[in-house]
């Protein structure tokens, strides 16, 4: 296991001057991830913030090679690039050894490009693919996507007379990515970075297709103070509203068990977005929300080997 | 194989015969009618180890274009293959494959698009992707399919070009009909197509790029400017390609084929195999005495306005049929792009159109006649009565 120190020397493939958010966690992900790869990369980004804010031509923040097409897109095209790898390193025109990583958010990886995805998966392309999860569409302007958590307010979600929030609860997409039975999934998230190093290992490690979901909070979307980023990220995991674990060849390991679990609450009542949710007359919702946290977290545990 | 030779293909198979002669890179496709032979034949090149191909058996056309595209900006030389609803879904794929200057070729083996669902030929498909920033190039036969192919490698990948080609092939009536054509050895197909040499790479680490980046405002425009000089230099290149391809094989093609066209007063200008019935006809009537006369263009992108003037320009009356609708109610889309060419011509002939064939509606040698018919009354009237009309629908 690196320390800090170890990690905070190694060299960036993403680096500054790029115009993401102050408190954003997409590119921490994305710094803590490339940390682990040990060999020369080549990015796939599909489009969202990520794109969009790290390569406002004439300029890049990307040290290594990158590329985008279109939004849902980011898993095919690394498949052809991959493809290619393969072809040209057969062919003797090719001699590095590369690693092939994509970065596409929620909007991306659980909506429009979860068809793509699911393809390069089952194809077996040598890549990874990290989803960074902030539960909405932030680069339109916050709305709701598969990722966004019931009762979470959104632009397309929003808070009516009628309406408290998204409806509905978020899809589970790294039990989907894990039912492709490729050699390694992960839940990840920075607040963790020993744990999120060492899973993005496994990753580059993997011989096949893997997967990281990272929780990336948004201070935008998520209405929070930009400085509280990797403290959201904890709150995720202290109250298994996001829990850390891993599907490698198909057995499930939970990575880490909080020795407190904390309530749901503890995580939603520092965002704005969930402030309706504690208004007299929710508390139906938020227990239902407490209870749907506490299944999902029984469950993993049941499942889990260890 | 070893030497040059007569074969009997289908339209699909002879494509599928210059894809392993071309011998790409990597080839990413998904299986469509009437196109699923060629992947289909491809695939078994694969699996005896006949081509170095990595093949990307895709979940859909849209990741077929976005892995071909991928593949390309890996310096690689990549190919995909549709039809019809394929090529829609490619739609937002086909301008970043241009935007990006990607030199992919692409057989396309046209069929109507949906709705209501029909497997047969139109070209509503390629038609509709006139704007997308690919050059366009039709084939009458199995045989003009194949050479298509080989030259399109060279006229995608020509530096002053690098742009994406499509080859155009009639979906059954040339994709599923067996002809005789005429195929190069492996040899000599390596020799003309040469090595790829590719203008960037993203397996290239040592210099990275960052391909695909967001272009706003300041820079965009010139990107787009600098795509439309490329297909301008098109029409140089599609002609030496041409000119080669004709040393190597005593066939020569350019952006246009005329046909019995010099002292014609009467012309047909139609795409792809509807050309063959057309020819006949013009055989029958011209033993007749009557002075009839045929233009199949070659290459619609870029668009030959100069050239399709230069052969027209003589004729007293020209029907131009579209086998795909605009729904501009103003008639087809070569119908509307050929008229205003003709803009500024000192000298023009009566034009009309006709909507034919679509979703494979046969069209035979009576209804060929039959404009030419029309085209005398409008000659001995002196005026169009009727510029657009659909042929043999019922009303």
């Amino acid at each position: 296991m690196a320390t800090l120190r170890e990690l905070s020397r190694m060299p960036e493939v993403l680096v500054p001057g790029h115009r993401m958010c102050a408190g954003c966690g997409a590119p921490i992900v994305v710094r803590q991830v490339l940390r682990a790869a040990h060999a020369p990369v080549v990015v796939a980004n599909a489009t969202g913030c990520l794109e969009v804010s790290t390569t406002i031509y004439p300029f890049t923040s990307w040290q290594s090679p990158w590329i985008h097409t279109a939004f849902e897109s980011a898993a095919a095209s690394l498949s052809g690039v991959e493809a290619a790898y393969r072809s040209l390193k057969r062919q003797g025109k090719i001699s590095q050894d590369i690693k092939f990583v994509a970065f596409g958010g929620d909007g991306g990886t659980y909506d429009i490009g979860l068809q793509s995805l699911s393809g390069a998966l089952e194809r077996g392309h040598k890549m990874v693919y990290v989803c960074y999860d902030n539960g909405a569409y932030m680069n339109t302007g916050i709305q709701r996507s598969s990722a966004t958590p019931k009762g979470a307010e959104t632009t397309t979600s929003p808070v009516g007379k009628v309406q408290p929030g998204k409806r509905g609860s978020r899809k589970d997409l790294t039990k989907i990515v894990a039912a492709h039975n490729i050699p390694y999934a992960a839940q990840v998230s920075p607040a963790h970075w020993n744990d999120l190093y060492a899973k993005a290992e496994k990753a580059f490690a993997a011989d096949g297709p893997a997967f990281l979901n990272a929780i990336a909070p948004c201070p935008r979307g998520w209405r929070y103070d930009s400085s509280d980023t990797i403290e959201l990220c904890r709150l995720a995991v202290d109250t298994c509203f996001w829990p850390l674990y891993e599907v490698e060849n198909g057995k499930i390991r939970v990575t880490y068990k909080p020795k407190e679990k904390k309530p749901l609450v503890e995580f939603l009542k520092r965002q704005g977005r969930f402030n309706h949710l504690l208004r007299p007359g929710n508390e139906g919702l938020l227990e239902e929300l407490q209870q749907e946290v506490d299944r999902q977290w029984e469950d993993l545990l049941a499942q889990s080997e260890s | 194989m070893g030497s040059r030779q007569h074969v009997a293909m289908t339209g699909n198979e002879a494509v599928a015969h210059a894809m392993r002669q071309i011998n790409p890179d990597v080839v990413a496709a998904y299986p469509i009618t009437p196109q699923t032979d060629i992947v289909q034949f491809f695939s078994q090149f694969v699996a005896d180890g006949m081509v170095k191909t990595e093949f990307v058996t895709v979940e859909s056309e849209h990741s077929a274009m976005s892995a071909t595209i991928g593949a390309a900006a890996s310096g690689a030389r990549a190919m995909t293959a549709t039809s019809s609803q394929g090529l829609a879904l490619m739609w937002e794929m086909l301008h970043i494959a241009s935007g990006y200057r990607l030199p992919i070729v692409m057989p396309v083996v046209n069929r109507t698009l949906s709705g209501p669902i029909n497997i047969h030929c139109d070209h509503s498909d390629t038609m509709g992707a006139l704007t997308t920033g690919w050059i366009q190039l039709y084939s009458e036969s199995a045989q003009e399919a194949y050479d298509n192919m080989i030259q399109a490698v060279r006229i995608a990948e020509h530096p002053d070009v690098r742009l994406p080609v499509m080859v155009c092939q009639d979906g059954f009536i040339t994709s599923h009909g067996i002809e005789s054509l005429e195929v190069l050895s492996d040899d000599e197909v390596a020799q003309f197509i040469g090595e790829y040499k590719p203008a960037y790479s993203v397996l290239d680490v040592d210099n990275p790029v960052t391909v695909g980046p967001l272009v706003l405002p300041d820079y965009l425009f010139e990107m787009k400017f600098q795509q439309a000089k490329a297909m301008e230099a098109s029409r140089r290149v599609i002609l030496e390609v041409g000119k080669e391809y004709a040393r190597l094989t005593g066939r020569e093609y350019g952006f246009l084929e005329s046909y019995k066209l010099e002292d014609a007063e009467r012309v047909i200008v139609v795409l792809s195999s509807t050309a063959g019935t057309t020819r006949a006809v013009v055989d029958e009537l011209r033993r007749k005495g009557e002075k009839v006369g045929l233009l199949k263009p070659r290459v619609i992108r870029p668009f030959p306005a100069s050239e399709l003037r230069d052969a027209l320009s003589h004729a007293r009356a020209v029907a131009i049929l579209d086998r795909a609708e605009t729904f501009s109610t103003q008639g087809g889309p070569l119908f509307c792009e050929i008229r205003a060419a003709f803009y500024d011509a000192p000298k023009r002939p009566l034009m009309r159109n006709y909507i034919f064939g679509l979703g494979g509606r046969d069209v035979g040698t009576s209804q060929i006649e039959s404009v030419f018919a029309d085209l005398a009354e409008d000659v001995a009237r002196g005026s169009v009565k009727t510029p657009v009309s659909y042929l043999d629908v019922r009303e």
